[in-house]
């Protein structure tokens, strides 16, 4: 039986076809916020609680990146049995004036990220269990 | 205009490394050693901070009262504070700020803790609204992970080095040689350091700062107290406990995204910037003034983005001044004299008073094999997640 496709958490990001984060906007002051902030604005000088969902872009410059050579701990979960080494990417989003962390999906090496290089959103297995294939938001030289 | 200031009459460590025993006994230990360095009984002291660990169940059985218990109750007012890295500071803050309001004239801080091997970790369960759960669930981002973002960073914008980091952990490591309290007192060569397994690129396992068991504590008093005990004693100046001023651009642990700066422009001083900078206020005093720092070096890079931070040059110069030595005992600036975090280890509620204990040795010329000449002032830094700010200035 094919197992079903999950998102790994609930109202961060959208899945293929149109992959994207879903950001906040603040209805009053405009302000916008990843993870979504839904309670209340962060801004100081704001007192409103009316918020719009904002996917944000898409694609951005590669702010800086690094690697994890030994497996995280829990609640980290290897997608695979043995672990490899993966890399974790910075992306600035121009419009949002914003930095947003990802992984790097496995099949990209860290030779071949460079600063400043264009990236783009994909959603990405995370991890799998015996029912499910939980899917996050990955970093891909574009 | 500066605020009033308190003595730090006296200090006291329990050496750092990996003793696998309560943190009572560290804190303890420490705590002895800094009265009896102080020369004040324990029955003197009026108010007891204490900060703490958070991986005792109860946080660090709440940490003042437990090191007070230990000591034997005498009465005292306590307080226990959590702010992550910063927690020594906040209860220096507390303590201070007891003093200042004429509650006691003598107040205790300890700070101390027992840590488990390997990377830091949240605590268990399935807490999918932890911001600190969340990052290991989805991004599998570790502490060393924001410090290579940092690192690669300063590489790219700045033309640093992987040997420029390299030496910074090759010169806090000959201090942290002559440091009996350090838990690794070994000088290590470039070589070391370059050959070491990579964790978080380009970082490697000797510039990351390990975990550790360990305690440190001071006594603070009046100046008033203070004159009538001892001659000359040093003087706390400015306390920061800073948080960050809306919207923070840096990416800071444990977060998955910066603020956005698309409706409201980003402050003229940024968080790491204002963290020091609000003590030298207090201490009506400027980086010109320090002749020493303290710093929080997670990482031998991030020691560089600190000495510019805290106002010492300005930013992407801090490697120039590395490479001339002006770093180093005997350079303009002596950063990290203790050896730093990377010769201790993270015993998270001691920290940022074992940074204190360091610039109170070095001012009293007690650094043995490590002192800075004329040492009359320093400053210290570092940060708790979740937006702790931690600075404190002393002088002569």
């Amino acid at each position: 039986m094919p197992k079903t496709r999950t998102l790994a958490i609930e109202g961060w990001f959208q899945d293929a076809p149109t992959p994207a984060l879903i950001g906040t906007q603040c209805t009053s002051c405009q302000s916008i916020f990843f993870p979504p902030e839904r309670t209340f604005c962060r801004n100081p000088g704001c007192v409103n609680d009316q918020f719009n969902d904002r996917p944000l872009s898409t694609t951005g410059k590669l702010w800086s990146y690094t690697t994890n050579n030994y497996q995280p701990p829990a609640p980290y979960v290897s997608p695979k049995e043995d672990y490899e080494p993966f890399a974790v990417a910075a992306v600035e989003l121009e419009e949002e004036k914003m930095i947003v962390l990802g992984q790097v999906p496995d099949q990209v090496s860290i030779e071949q990220l460079e600063a400043g290089m264009e990236m783009e959103l994909v959603v990405d297995t995370l991890f799998e269990d015996d029912d499910n294939e939980y899917v996050v938001w990955k970093w891909r030289p574009a | 205009m500066a605020t009033g200031e308190v003595a730090v009459l006296g200090v006291g460590m329990h050496p750092w490394g990996k003793w696998g025993r309560n943190f009572v006994e560290y804190g303890v230990k420490a705590a002895r050693d800094a009265l009896d360095d102080a020369g004040v009984d324990w029955k003197d002291v009026g108010f007891v901070a204490g900060g703490e660990t958070i991986r005792n169940g109860y946080p660090g059985y709440v940490a003042g009262a437990s090191i007070a218990a230990a000591l034997g109750f005498n009465g005292a007012h306590v307080g226990s504070s959590y702010g992550a890295c910063a927690s020594g500071c906040q209860a220096i803050s507390m303590a201070r700020a007891q003093i200042l309001a004429g509650v006691t004239d003598v107040a205790l801080v300890v700070g101390a803790d027992t840590t488990p091997k390997g990377f830091f970790a949240p605590t268990g369960g399935d807490r999918t609204d932890d911001p600190d759960w969340l990052r290991f669930r989805l991004l599998g981002a570790t502490n060393p992970v924001y410090f290579g973002l940092y690192a690669r960073r300063r590489m790219e914008l700045y033309g640093d080095t992987v040997e420029d980091f390299a030496n910074v952990k090759v010169k806090n490591s000959q201090c942290g040689a002559q440091n009996p309290n350090a838990r690794y007192p070994k000088a290590f060569g470039i070589d070391d350091v370059l050959s070491s397994p990579m964790v978080s690129d380009p970082l490697r396992l000797l510039q990351i700062c390990a975990t550790s068991d360990g305690g440190a504590a001071m006594v603070l008093t009046s100046m008033d107290y203070a004159r009538k005990h001892a001659t000359n004693p040093v003087r706390l100046r400015g306390v920061s406990t800073v948080t960050p001023q809306y919207p923070n651009t840096n990416i800071e642990m444990p977060d998955f995204a910066t603020d956005s700066a698309f409706a409201v422009p980003q402050p003229d001083v940024g968080y790491r910037d204002s963290i020091a900078l609000r003590a030298y206020e207090q201490a009506g005093l400027g980086p010109e003034d320090m002749s020493m720092a303290e710093v929080y070096d997670l990482s031998s890079a991030l020691e560089l983005d600190w000495v510019e931070a805290i106002g010492v040059c300005e930013p992407g110069d801090a490697a120039k001044l590395l490479r001339a030595g002006d770093l180093s005992l005997g350079g303009r600036i002596p950063v990290n004299p203790s050896g730093g975090l990377g010769a201790f280890g993270e015993a998270i509620p001691a920290q940022a008073i074992a940074q204190v204990c360091e610039l109170v040795w070095q001012i009293r010329g007690e650094a043995k094999g490590r002192q800075i000449e004329n040492a009359k002032a320093g400053v210290t830094a570092n940060m708790g997640l979740f937006g702790h700010g931690s600075s404190v200035v002393v002088t002569a």
